[in-house]
């Protein structure tokens, strides 16, 4: 559902809090173009200084995994272990490691 | 038992396991239709609470007395419009359309909050709205600030950190009032008394009485119960008032040494039923007054997508 009945699409709405972070999903609005989009975005999100960069994009663009959490799509990861660096056994005394 | 049931089971039962271990729900998880009303007709309802209130101030916008006092007030209503808007956005996330949301306001087939059906008489309502009315919203919207739905959830952390700016303009506002003239005083204690009793029934009637309580609270919707709730509001608002130097109107307030609160009087459940129901002082002046704002705004919203639509084709 990305049409409401004004016909105005749902954008999603992505903010930098500053400098050096990422964008960080914030939540959505309504709005004609993406013009508009991120003037609402602006005045929705932003009216105490949250950021310093907006991106907006329409929902419909968004390709998603789905919700699941036991989801099998990332069951890949889930045994590989040896990816991590608490995998490995190294002696305390080994320095810088 | 059929496939289909099984399968209904194991939703049923993840779905709970999520809820029980505190964990949130997300929009495209299963949910029980039930609890997918409960939220809608929940988050709608709060949605257009922010929206309506922004009327009751909106009157003295443009009497406020100073231009200090104008701009906060203004950035208060905009703030109560952005409310609204996060709001309304959780609830899309349930699968509903804003556009009808707003048509069930103006029909008056979905409610908003009872206290914004009481006039605003003088600018001191504007100061006791912030201290009282603003400060009964937040002991209702921080627990609501970890709902076990999480868009609802996320969108109560933004509104819960503005808030505390409408309370403590509110209570500085009065404050302002209170070291002026006698006259000045009195308006103060005439805001307060107007708006005590109708602040209260803003945690809803009482628990005996309120029969979808026990189901939000095992969703973990809902966190405390509506007295829980109340008792906290008159705990934290008797020494404000204490230090404002006005006088609550409840000959009943008195502290409760033995359980560490204070006692205080009952409601008058019967007012709150009739606002409920339509009849308060201002329900048919707020919702004409919102059915009229939408109205005269749809041929901008119409231009705007016009507008957009031929960029669009121009770009092509």
């Amino acid at each position: 559902m990305t049409e409401n009945k004004a016909g105005w699409p749902l954008y999603e709405v992505f903010v930098r809090p500053r400098r050096g972070l990422n964008h960080v999903h914030v939540g959505s609005l309504h709005a004609a173009d993406d013009r508009m989009a991120l003037l609402n975005a602006r005045d929705l999100y932003t009216r105490r200084n949250e950021g310093v960069s907006l991106w907006v994009v329409r929902s419909d663009a968004i390709c998603a995994s789905t919700p699941d959490e036991q989801d099998p799509f990332f069951a890949p990861s889930g045994d590989k272990v040896y990816r991590h660096p608490t995998f490995y056994d190294i002696p305390e005394d080994v320095p810088h490691i | 038992m059929t496939a289909t049931d099984s399968g209904e089971r194991a939703l049923e039962d993840r779905f709970e396991a999520v809820v029980g271990a505190d964990q949130r729900v997300e929009p495209r998880d299963w949910m029980p239709e039930a609890y997918r009303a409960t939220l809608v007709r929940q988050i709608a309802q709060h949605a257009h609470s922010e929206i309506i209130g922004m009327q009751p101030e909106g009157n003295w916008l443009t009497r406020a007395p100073s231009l200090r006092r104008k701009a906060i007030l203004l950035a208060k209503a905009q703030d109560e419009a952005g409310h609204g808007l996060y709001l309304y956005a959780a609830a899309e996330t349930l699968g509903v359309d804003r556009a009808e949301l707003t048509e069930k306001l103006i029909d008056g087939r979905q409610k908003y909050s009872s206290i914004f059906n009481y006039p605003t008489l003088t600018f001191a309502d504007v100061g006791v709205i912030g201290w009282l009315v603003d400060g009964a919203a937040i002991c209702n919207q921080v627990p609501l600030c970890r709902c076990s739905y999480g868009p609802y959830a996320r969108a109560m952390v933004r509104i819960c950190k503005e808030e505390s700016f409408h309370q403590r303009q509110g209570y500085e506002l009065l404050m302002t009032l209170m070291r002026g003239t006698e006259a000045q005083r009195a308006m103060v204690q005439d805001a307060v008394d107007r708006w005590w009793w109708p602040s209260l029934m803003m945690f809803g009637p009482p628990d005996g009485d309120s029969p979808n309580t026990e189901r939000s609270m095992a969703w973990r919707i809902k966190r405390h119960t509506n007295d829980e709730l109340r008792q906290r509001f008159v705990d934290m608002t008797v020494p404000q008032a204490q230090h404002l130097g006005v006088t609550l109107p409840d000959p009943a307030l008195a502290w409760n040494e033995e359980r560490g609160g204070w006692d205080f009087g009952e409601p008058d459940w019967s007012e709150l039923k009739q606002v409920i129901k339509g009849n308060g002082p201002c329900n048919a002046e707020r919702v004409e007054r919102r059915r009229a704002a939408h109205e005269d705004g749809a041929w901008v919203r119409e231009a705007a997508l016009a507008h957009a639509e031929k960029k669009r084709r121009s770009a092509q």
